[in-house]
């Protein structure tokens, strides 16, 4: 089977400045990738590079079997995107930001009551969105990533603003247990490191170190936040 | 408590993902741009209020109760292209500031969907400033009742609309993600829509004329050639548009 996602020797530059510098690193089906770094590392970059959304400046990218940029289109709805920004329309309310997502993905109107009540928005789905607090959007944020079921998960700080009860509550649409390919960002190195299969140390755009998660220590650690 | 979501309807749709086609996908971004539109207000009463503004302005400037001809063209078609211009500096914005486009490129519909949605989206605008703006204009600045003609201003104003939509819609994707938009956009908008400017001047010239012909002898005369050329102008920036939009979304 071959791999979710391969990257080799990726960069991305914006205008002369480099984000990333040459990341290399493969995730099979299934395996979580956690990306660790201080701020400014290039982890949402690389999240969106991933996604589709931003084409490598070098190196080569394959997500899902699509060659990036060029097959880019062969991702579109296959890839589950949860950002610092939401990605919904702020005067709509949860309820017709799913309706337009279930459209868009050709899903019929029963799904959005579905992803409603998975992600536990139903009692503020008539709300316009700017009313919302912010954790009360970043549930909506992930339903509006997984209404598709999509087989690889891109999860950028995905429990920010969410509480305990929340985090627990989404677990099984995009914690481990959902079994899907992930790869996630987080600002609290422990909780990704339980998650994880894989870790990325990124620092300043380059790859400090690519380890199996249970061999990221105290040490490693220290060194990619010094 | 915890989340579960049945994934058995969707499940199909795992490593093939179809999406729902150009229109029907154009359709359903047409309906939110037009509910958000209602909601906010961001857009079409401003171009109201500009245009009615502008026409009191020429009444004043011109210092004359009633126009015909050319002059009368000339002044309805330019207080409506600046109207337009209101709207093809924000037609996008909401894209740019909510992640609507990286939400569009991550689902499984072509982003010519988009591009068909805002062009209709601002051919309804312009069609609403119009219901509005040329009683208005009638009333201010014109010599005689437009009514006998009025199959004939609908007609060049319907193609004009579609000009300034398809044109519009390319510009606005164009220079939405610039800090200088609202300057780089009318610098690009008004010298491409010249040629429209002129057809629809041209064409309702003679209809606004203090004896205006009937509408078939202004169709055999001036008019029927005119409205080709709106057409055409129409059917050249629609089909440039259609090729280039993809690739204005994309990094």
């Amino acid at each position: 089977m071959p791999p979710a996602v391969e990257l080799a020797g990726v960069s991305r530059l914006f205008g002369e400045r480099a984000v990333l510098r040459r990341v290399s690193f493969t995730v099979d089906s299934g395996q979580t990738l956690a990306i660790l770094g201080p701020n400014g590392a290039g982890k949402t970059t690389l999240l969106k590079v991933v996604a589709g959304l931003l084409g490598p400046s070098q190196g080569r990218a394959t997500v899902l079997g699509a060659q990036l940029p060029k097959e880019r289109a062969q991702l579109r709805g296959r890839v589950g995107f949860v950002g610092h920004e939401p990605l919904l329309y702020r005067d709509l309310t949860p309820r017709e930001n799913l309706a337009l997502q279930c459209r868009l993905h050709d899903l019929g109107r029963e799904r959005v009551e579905e992803v409603l009540e998975a992600v536990g928005a139903t009692r503020f789905a008539d709300r316009p969105v700017k009313e919302l607090s912010r954790g009360m959007v970043q549930r909506v944020a992930v339903g509006r990533a997984v209404v598709a079921c999509p087989p690889l998960l891109l999860l950028d700080e995905p429990q920010a603003n969410l509480d305990p009860r929340a985090r627990e509550w989404l677990e099984p649409l995009v914690g481990k247990e959902s079994g899907r390919t992930r790869l996630l960002t987080s600002h609290d190195p422990e909780g990704a490191l339980r998650e994880a299969d894989l870790v990325l140390g990124l620092r300043s755009g380059s790859p400090v170190f690519l380890l199996q998660a249970d061999a990221v220590g105290r040490r490693e650690l220290e060194e990619l936040y010094r | 408590m915890s989340a579960t979501l049945p994934q058995a309807k969707a499940k199909d749709r795992l490593e093939e993902p179809r999406g729902p086609g150009t229109l029907s996908a154009a359709a359903a971004l047409l309906s939110v741009e037009l509910k958000l539109e209602g909601r906010t207000t961001e857009l079409v009463p401003g171009m109201v209020l500009f245009v009615l503004s502008a026409f009191v302005v020429f009444h004043f400037a011109l210092n004359r109760g009633a126009l015909e001809g050319d002059l009368a063209a000339g002044v309805l078609c330019v207080a409506l292209l600046f109207g337009a211009l209101l709207a093809v500096n924000r037609l996008f914005v909401r894209e740019l500031e909510q992640g609507g486009f990286e939400a569009l490129l991550l689902a499984p519909v072509p982003p010519a969907a988009l591009f068909l949605a805002k062009t209709a989206a601002l051919f309804i605008y312009l069609c609403l400033l119009e219901l509005v703006g040329i009683p208005a204009y009638a009333l201010l600045l014109l010599a005689r009742n437009p009514v006998g003609v009025l199959g004939g201003v609908v007609g060049v104003l319907a193609l004009t609309n579609l000009g300034i939509a398809v044109l519009g819609g390319l510009v606005s994707a164009l220079t939405v993600r610039s800090r200088a938009r609202e300057l780089l956009a009318p610098l690009l908008f008004l010298p491409l829509l010249l040629p429209l400017l002129i057809g629809a001047a041209s064409a309702l010239s003679p209809l606004l004329a203090g004896h205006a012909p009937t509408i078939g002898r202004w169709l055999a005369s001036t008019g029927g050639k005119w409205l080709t050329v709106l057409g055409l102008y129409d059917l050249i920036f629609g089909l440039i548009a259609s090729a280039l939009f993809d690739f204005l979304l994309e990094d």
